[in-house]
C-alpha cells in the first residue's frame, strides 16, 4: 500500500514551512493543504483536536501535530538521507536544546520587537541581538549547524530566522540582522538557499510582506 | 559507559525530579547536587549560561539542559535497559506531544493557581482541571501513559502530583474529585521506588509554597 502523506499548513508560518523543507528533502510525497487559520476546516480540528493549529502531518490517516515533533517523526519514519537528526545523544541534545531557544526564547523577543516602540522596542532588539548571537556561536567551524550537511536545526532556523524573520524586520523598518553584524549566519544563508528545495520552501516575499503589514494594523488598531 | 555525572538540582522542581526519575529508572548512579536559587553555583552558571536554570545534567563535564531533553539524553544513552519511549515511530510522536503539552500548560496554571486570587484564579483552576482531563483522557484504560509499562508521558506528568497538594490548599479545591482516574493513575506511579524516592513530601512542597507566597507578598 502507497504511503499516503497530508500536510495542513499555512502559508506564512515557519512552522509549516519547515515541515515542507523536511519532506522536500527526504524526497517524500505529500498533498499540500492550506488552512485559512480565521475559518479552521473541520479536518484540522479533528486532526489536532488539542491546540487546533498548523502545521499537522497525517500519515496514512494519523495525525502528529507540533512542528519539532512532526520532524523527529519524518526523520524516524523515513531514514534515507539526508539524516535530520545527528545520531550521536550528546548532538541530539544540543540540536533540541537549539530548536527550543529558537522556538521558545527568540520568538517571545520577536513579539516584543515587533509590537512595542521606542526605549522598549530598543531594549528587545539588543536582546535578540544578543540571542542570535548565542545561535551564530553554535554554527562555528560547521558549514551548517547540523555539521557536513543541511539536518534539523539547520531546517528550523532557517525558516524562522533567515525565510520569516528578515520579511518582519523590513516589515517593520528596522534593520538589526544584517551581515555584518552576523556575518556567520549569512555565509550559511548563501550555502542554504543553493539548495534548490530550500529556496522552493521559502515564504514570497512580496506576498509576505503585505501579510504581515495588514496583520500588524489589524493588531495596532484592535489595541488602542 | 557511566562515567561521571552529576545533577545539579533544586528539591522541589518537578523539572528536576523528571530528571531524577529517568536516572533511578535506569539504576544510574550520579552526583546530586542540590543549588541555592537565590545563590546561583559558579558550575551552573558555567554549565547552563543560556537560561542560568536547574536541572543541569552533567555527563562527563559535558552539560545537558532541559528537563525533557535530559530523560531522553539518558533514554538514549542508556537504552538497554528500562526504556522510556517506545520504538514505534508514532507512539514516540505521541508521547513527546504529550509531554510538550504538560510542559505548555500545566506549570503556569499550577503557578497561577497558587500565586493569584478571584477571578483570575478561578479561571487557572478551570483551565488546569479542563488539561488534566484531557491528560486523562489520553490515559484511557491504561495503567501508565505508556501503556502497560511506566514511559515518558508518566515522567513528564508525575512528578506534579507532589505539588498538587499545594494547588489544593492554595485554590481550595480537591483535584481528585475532578479527575479520579488522574490520581489513581499518579498513586500507581507512586508505588514505584524511582517516582516515590524522587518526589518530595506534598506537605513539604505546600511549606515551600507557603514562604514563597511570603516572600512576594501574596496572601
Amino acid at each position: 500500500m502507497a504511503d499516503q502523506v497530508k500536510l495542513f499548513g499555512m502559508w506564512a508560518s515557519p512552522y509549516s514551512r519547515r515541515v515542507e523543507l523536511a519532506l522536500k528533502l527526504k524526497g517524500i510525497p505529500y498533498e499540500y493543504i492550506e488552512e485559512d487559520l480565521s475559518n479552521k476546516s473541520s479536518l484540522l480540528l479533528k486532526y489536532n483536536p488539542v491546540h487546533q493549529k498548523i502545521p499537522v502531518l497525517v500519515h496514512n490517516g494519523k495525525s502528529i501535530p507540533e512542528s519539532l515533533v512532526i520532524l523527529e517523526y519524518i526523520d524516524e519514519t523515513w531514514r534515507n538521507n539526508p539524516v535530520l537528526l545527528p545520531q550521536d545523544p550528546y548532538e541530539r541534545s544540543m540540536a533540541r536544546f537549539w530548536a527550543k531557544f529558537v522556538d521558545e526564547k527568540i520568538l517571545i523577543t520577536t513579539r516584543m520587537v515587533s509590537f512595542t516602540t521606542g526605549k522598549e522596542q530598543e531594549q528587545a532588539i539588543e536582546e535578540l541581538t544578543e540571542q542570535l548571537k548565542l545561535l551564530e556561536n553554535e554554527l562555528k567551524g560547521k558549514p551548517y549547524f547540523a555539521g557536513e550537511a543541511i539536518g534539523y536545526l539547520d531546517i528550523v532556523v532557517a525558516n524562522f530566522l533567515v525565510f520569516w524573520f528578515r520579511n518582519l524586520q523590513e516589515a517593520l523598518g528596522i534593520n538589526m540582522f544584517t551581515e555584518e553584524k552576523f556575518p556567520i549566519i549569512f555565509e550559511w544563508t548563501e550555502k542554504l538557499v543553493k539548495i534548490k528545495v530550500v529556496e522552493e520552501c521559502r515564504i514570497p516575499k512580496e506576498k509576505h510582506l503585505v501579510y504581515i503589514r495588514t496583520r500588524l494594523e489589524a493588531l495596532k488598531s484592535a489595541s488602542k | 559507559m557511566e562515567g561521571e555525572l552529576v545533577l545539579l538540582d533544586f528539591w522541589p522542581s518537578m523539572f528536576g525530579m523528571r530528571t531524577r526519575i529517568a536516572l533511578a529508572e535506569k539504576q544510574i548512579k550520579y552526583e546530586y547536587r542540590e543549588e541555592d536559587l537565590r545563590n546561583k553555583s559558579a558550575l551552573l552558571l558555567q554549565m547552563n549560561p543560556v537560561h542560568k536554570k536547574i536541572p543541569v545534567l552533567i555527563h562527563n563535564g559535558k552539560p545537558v539542559c532541559e528537563s525533557l531533553i535530559q530523560v531522553q539524553y539518558i533514554d538514549e544513552v542508556w537504552n538497554d535497559r528500562a526504556p522510556l519511549l517506545p520504538s514505534n515511530p508514532y507512539q514516540r510522536a505521541t508521547a513527546r506531544f504529550w509531554a510538550d503539552f504538560v510542559d505548555k500548560k500545566i506549570y503556569d496554571l499550577g503557578a497561577k493557581i497558587w500565586r493569584s486570587k478571584g477571578e483570575e484564579q478561578e479561571a487557572a483552576k478551570k483551565e488546569f482541571i479542563e488539561c488534566l482531563k484531557l491528560l486523562e483522557g489520553e490515559l484511557g484504560d491504561k495503567p501508565y501513559f505508556g501503556g502497560k509499562d511506566f514511559g515518558y508521558v508518566d515522567v513528564a506528568l508525575v512528578p506534579f502530583y507532589s505539588w498538587f497538594y499545594a494547588y489544593e490548599k492554595c485554590g481550595k479545591f480537591s483535584i481528585e474529585a475532578e479527575c479520579p482516574k488522574l490520581i489513581a493513575w499518579a498513586k500507581r506511579c507512586m508505588q514505584k521506588e524511582s517516582v516515590a524516592k524522587s518526589l518530595p513530601d506534598p506537605e513539604k512542597i505546600y511549606d515551600f509554597v507557603l514562604q514563597l507566597k511570603k516572600a512576594f507578598g501574596i496572601e
